[in-house]
């Protein structure tokens, strides 16, 4: 294979693609409560924004990962002589080449080996890497090595992983959950017992079961895995990386490389998106090794197909639920079985079991309650951390089950989960007490009360427009067969990590005087994977130092944790953080300016000070001093750690405990039109109604809604990775099978933002991602039956579920 | 093969260049142009879309071969590529004397404030339909191509034209918002 040319703007020894820092000048306006725009949006629409499968340095290796083609499997034998013969190969890896005594890693069990060592637990786990000088040369050289497997029996669903006789995924288990579950194909389980049952049970004057499946989803980011690893002169690594959380990637990395954590510094590389999937490492380990291993800056870059194996999906689940109510619409008890795969590696499972079993009953008031959540351990691909994490799969059961008790007691489904509805002060099954505002009842009445788009759409004087019909440019009706329906859909989900965990954000804020002018530059270790958390650091800046120009430092390991981009968290934690850091400097810099200036007014003093507009200004609006003068040559700067308040575990027995630290809300409604002789499905329209607490960037809040709303139509009429149950191998690993939303099945999306603020958080605000993802599925599936008036216990729903041929 | 093709109005040439390889490797790899996304090479998510001789192609699914002789246009060049057009100087690409002229735009070191923008690529910031990115320079060509074809688009025409172009962050309606956005302003002359 050839050579590269050398792109003529590449500086020798140095990456192409690193992340430079990013300022808003002065032109730029906005604090906290604007729609100030993206910091790097112009790079990224001229396509200078640089992402991790950018990056590129002179003599660059390419890696490759070899990965089983069968789920369950003893390795025999590993032959790597022909590839490592081939030309251009630099080196070839397998676990007997792994350098420290730790070669496993995970999130929070440790039970993922880097490379396979003696059997593979799940079709597409990585057994050997190779480094190469082009990619296609790593491919066919990873090609050549010979595995020589010994297959082994798959357990893929509970009735097999649980059986008697069942194959353990991983035997001698020694993690921290072993002493509380039934068996040992069972990550984590977590019981909720509240009230008495059998008691309330008695006093339902309808009881409604219901069995429910969810399906396994992709996060399907569009930037693929990738990075570029650089060995350095001290021994260690520098890798820059597409990320949710460098910490994290950084103690995992470390001890299997056999480095110290200050020899492995590490660098966000531009995120293409990450929903989850990007908590679990991927490709970070494999390029360290490959670059400490061949002394050269070694990239990976997963394609479409890898990256459906390299990365955690969401959980499958199985839900068995049973709600009671009396006549006059209360909810009497719920009770609740909550099964979730995990696949062949622990990942997230244990806190998604956590969530799915806390928020198991929707926001609702349920004195009565008996929840049970389990992760399997099967040997179905990994599953993890994906967008709503947990409380997802709960909220399409329990959703299914408030319209099916609703229509037993003929109620309106609004009216009925507007009677049920949570309010601030309600208790969780946990016996939390939800002590911010929770506008379940306003959130669903004004979703409902939107105007509803008009009927047959389609219609035009030239005929019908298929393209807003079901079956689309496919031309499948003009109209014929078509039958709309309604449906609604609220959900809770919980934000910031969750029991006990410490929970905090880091970060450093500077303040100084560059060319005439006082600028503030942030920075944090926080993953910006488009959420657009880069923005509303700046927003905060301004808002509390009164400049005009922040600059933003790029992530990396040289400044204290951000956590993790997920769990709604960022402009929480991070951007609380970034408040009380800017709050630490503001008083800094007001010393620097009595010890200047005191003296000559006493308002410096007496005062109550501000820093606006680049001036100190007293509370009254006077001005003191020009934060030039203030500062002179001075730069202040702080570095500070900031938490949430705690939070507590659950009890594994009683599951009560102050788990969580705020709860979100979110209703949809969904107009479907669905074509009942072909079964096809058009999402005409997906409404929201979300509770924000206080929009920092109101573009981005709702950008964030529409977007999460959309990802649960994903999972509600296309999205699913089916893996065969024989063989537990992944059928569809690509986006020709793997079908997601494009802009023709997408609706509009009205958004309503609420904002009551939550005491408890920065400026009130209530983390916004997550929310929009649980309850926006339901709602199409109530449309989908409101228009067919079938069951419909999946999702996601298929043709074939509509016609009656299933 | 040495492969001798037009991009954003200069002349480039590839050398060394292996049969196998797509349009996309090359502009990404070997001239130094990643603006084009690689997001799954088979032609369905449409981050890679570039025009080849003025019409939009999942350069992933181009073999470099293909492009001997003709004109590229990808993101990087869009923003020339819409000024040439609103001057009325290039029907697409570029003249030879344009391009003897042609300097690599780029944005400054900062944030690219006072990088000149075509219209859609505007749009698309002021209307926050940009999330993480990775789906928006495809995306822009395909917006530019559709609005240079139609420039009063109805909502149905948008979501036709742009029905090849995955996104995963923004649920689209900001990118519908944008390209409304770009259409007004064209219409207004803004």
């Amino acid at each position: 294979m050839p050579s590269h040319k050398l792109p003529a703007a590449s500086a020798q020894g140095q990456p192409t693609g690193v992340p430079t820092r990013i300022t808003q000048g002065s032109g730029t306006r906005g604090g906290i409560g604007e729609s100030t725009l993206r910091p790097d949006g112009t790079l990224k629409v001229t396509g200078e924004f640089a992402y991790s499968s950018d990056l590129w340095h002179e003599d660059m290796l390419w890696g490759q990962i070899l990965r089983s083609t069968v789920a369950h499997a003893e390795i025999v034998s590993i032959d790597t002589s022909e590839a490592l013969a081939t030309p251009g190969v630099y080196a070839v890896m397998t676990y007997d080449d792994l350098p420290a005594d730790v070669k496993h890693y995970g999130l929070e069990i440790q039970d993922t080996p880097v490379l396979a060592h003696g059997k593979v637990r799940h079709h597409g786990e990585p057994v050997a890497i190779v480094a190469a000088d082009h990619p296609e040369t790593a491919r066919r050289a990873a090609a050549k090595i010979k595995v020589e497997y010994r297959d082994l029996p798959v357990v893929t669903d509970e009735a097999s992983a649980l059986a008697p006789d069942a194959v353990l995924v991983h035997e001698n288990r020694d993690d921290h959950h072993i002493g509380h579950v039934p068996h040992p194909n069972i990550v984590h389980r977590q019981p909720i017992v509240r009230g008495d049952v059998a008691a309330a049970r008695r006093r339902a004057d309808v009881i409604v079961e219901g069995e429910y499946t969810f399906g396994m989803q992709d996060q399907a980011f569009l930037g693929p895995e990738s990075g570029l690893a650089v060995p350095e002169e001290d021994g260690g690594v520098h890798l820059y990386i597409a990320t949710q959380w460098l910490h994290s990637d950084l103690r995992q990395i470390a001890p299997v490389l056999g480095l110290p954590e200050d020899k492995v510094r590490m660098t966000l590389a531009g995120v293409g998106g990450a929903f989850g999937g990007r908590e679990d490492l991927s490709m970070q380990i494999h390029a360290c090794l490959l670059a400490l291993r061949t002394g050269k800056p070694v990239k990976i870059v997963y394609n479409r197909f890898e990256s459906f194996f390299g990365h955690v999906h969401r959980h499958p689940a199985k839900l068995f639920y049973e709600h009671g109510a009396t006549r006059d619409g209360k909810l009497t008890h719920v009770k609740c079985r909550i099964v979730l795969d995990g696949g062949a590696y622990a990942s997230a499972s244990p806190a998604v079991v956590g969530n799915a079993s806390s928020l198991g009953v929707g926001p609702y008031v349920v004195d009565d309650v008996e929840i049970e959540a389990i992760a399997l351990y099967t040997n179905n691909p990994p599953c993890g951390a994906m967008r709503g994490f947990g409380a997802v799969q709960a909220c399409f059961a329990y959703e299914a089950q408030m319209d099916k008790v609703a229509k037993e007691l003929g109620l309106d489904p609004v009216e009925f989960r507007q009677r049920n509805a949570m309010e601030q002060g309600t208790l969780m099954p946990t016996g939390q007490p939800v002590d911010s505002p929770a506008p379940v009842a306003e959130l669903l009445r004004r979703v409902k009360a939107m105007p509803m788009p008009p009927e047959r759409q389609w219609e035009s004087s030239e005929g019908a427009d298929v393209r807003q019909l079901p079956g689309g440019l496919s031309n499948t009706t003009h109209g014929e067969g078509v039958v709309r329906g309604v449906g609604y859909a609220v959900g809770i989900k919980n934000v910031g990590f969750s029991e006990g965990f410490d929970d905090y954000s880091t970060a450093r804020v500077r303040m100084e005087v560059v060319g005439g002018e006082p600028v503030a530059t942030v920075h944090t270790a926080m993953a910006e994977v488009g959420q657009g958390g880069v923005t509303v650091h700046a927003q905060i800046a301004r808002t509390e130092l009164g400049v005009a120009q922040v600059t933003i430092h790029p992530a990396n390991t040289q400044v204290g944790s951000a956590g993790s981009t997920s769990a709604s968290r960022q402009t929480y934690v991070t951007g609380g953080a970034v408040r009380n850091a800017c709050e630490l400097v503001r008083e800094k810099v007001l010393e620097l300016g009595r010890r200047r200036f005191g003296p000559y007014h006493p308002a410096w003093a007496t005062a109550e000070l501000l820093l606006e507009g680049g001036k100190v200004v007293t509370d009254g609006g006077e001005v003191l001093a020009d934060l030039v003068d203030v500062l002179g040559d001075e730069a202040v700067e702080v570095e500070e750690e900031w938490r949430h308040r705690p939070t507590e575990p659950f009890d594994l027995r009683t599951g009560q405990g102050n788990g969580h630290v705020q709860y979100s809300f979110a209703a949809h409604r969904a107009v479907v039109e669905v074509d009942t002789e072909l079964g096809l499905v058009k999402v005409v329209e997906l409404a929201c109604a979300q509770d924000v607490g206080k929009a920092l960037n109101p573009l981005s809040v709702v950008g964030q809604i529409q977007g999460g709303t959309t990802q649960g139509l994903g999972v509600a009429v296309m999205e699913e990775i089916v893996v065969d149950p024989k063989t537990a191998k992944v059928k569809n690993p690509s986006f020709t099978d793997y079908l997601i939303p494009t802009i023709l099945d997408t609706p509009t999306i009205p958004v309503d933002v609420l904002e009551l603020a939550d005491e408890h958080a920065p400026y009130g605000l209530r983390g916004v991602g997550e929310a929009p993802t649980l309850s926006s599925t339901p709602a199409v599936l109530a449309a989908i039956r409101d228009a067919t008036g079938l069951e419909l216990n999946r999702t996601p729903v298929r043709p074939e579920h509509l016609t009656g041929t299933v | 093969m040495r492969l001798n093709f037009t991009v954003n109005g200069r002349p480039q040439e590839a050398d060394d260049v292996w049969e196998g390889e797509s349009l996309l490797y090359v502009l990404r790899e070997r001239l130094g142009l990643p603006g084009s996304k690689n997001a799954c090479e088979q032609g369905e998510c449409g981050s890679c879309t570039v025009r080849l001789d003025g019409v939009p192609v999942c350069s992933c699914l181009v073999a470099a071969g293909q492009a001997e002789g003709r004109e590229v246009v990808t993101v990087e060049g869009l923003a020339d590529f819409a000024r040439q057009r609103a001057c009325g100087t290039a029907s697409h690409g570029t003249s030879l004397d344009e391009a003897r002229q042609w300097q690599a735009g780029g944005a400054d070191s900062r944030t690219g404030e006072g990088t000149e923008l075509a219209p859609v690529q505007q749009a698309f910031i002021d209307a926050g339909a940009v999330q993480c990115g990775f789906c928006t320079p495809g995306l822009l060509v395909a917006a530019d191509e559709m609005l240079e074809r139609n420039p009063n688009p109805t909502d149905a025409d948008i979501r036709e034209a742009l029905s090849g172009n995955l996104c995963r962050c923004t649920g689209y309606e900001k990118i519908m918002d944008a390209v409304r956005l770009a259409a007004a302003r064209q219409s207004e002359g803004v």
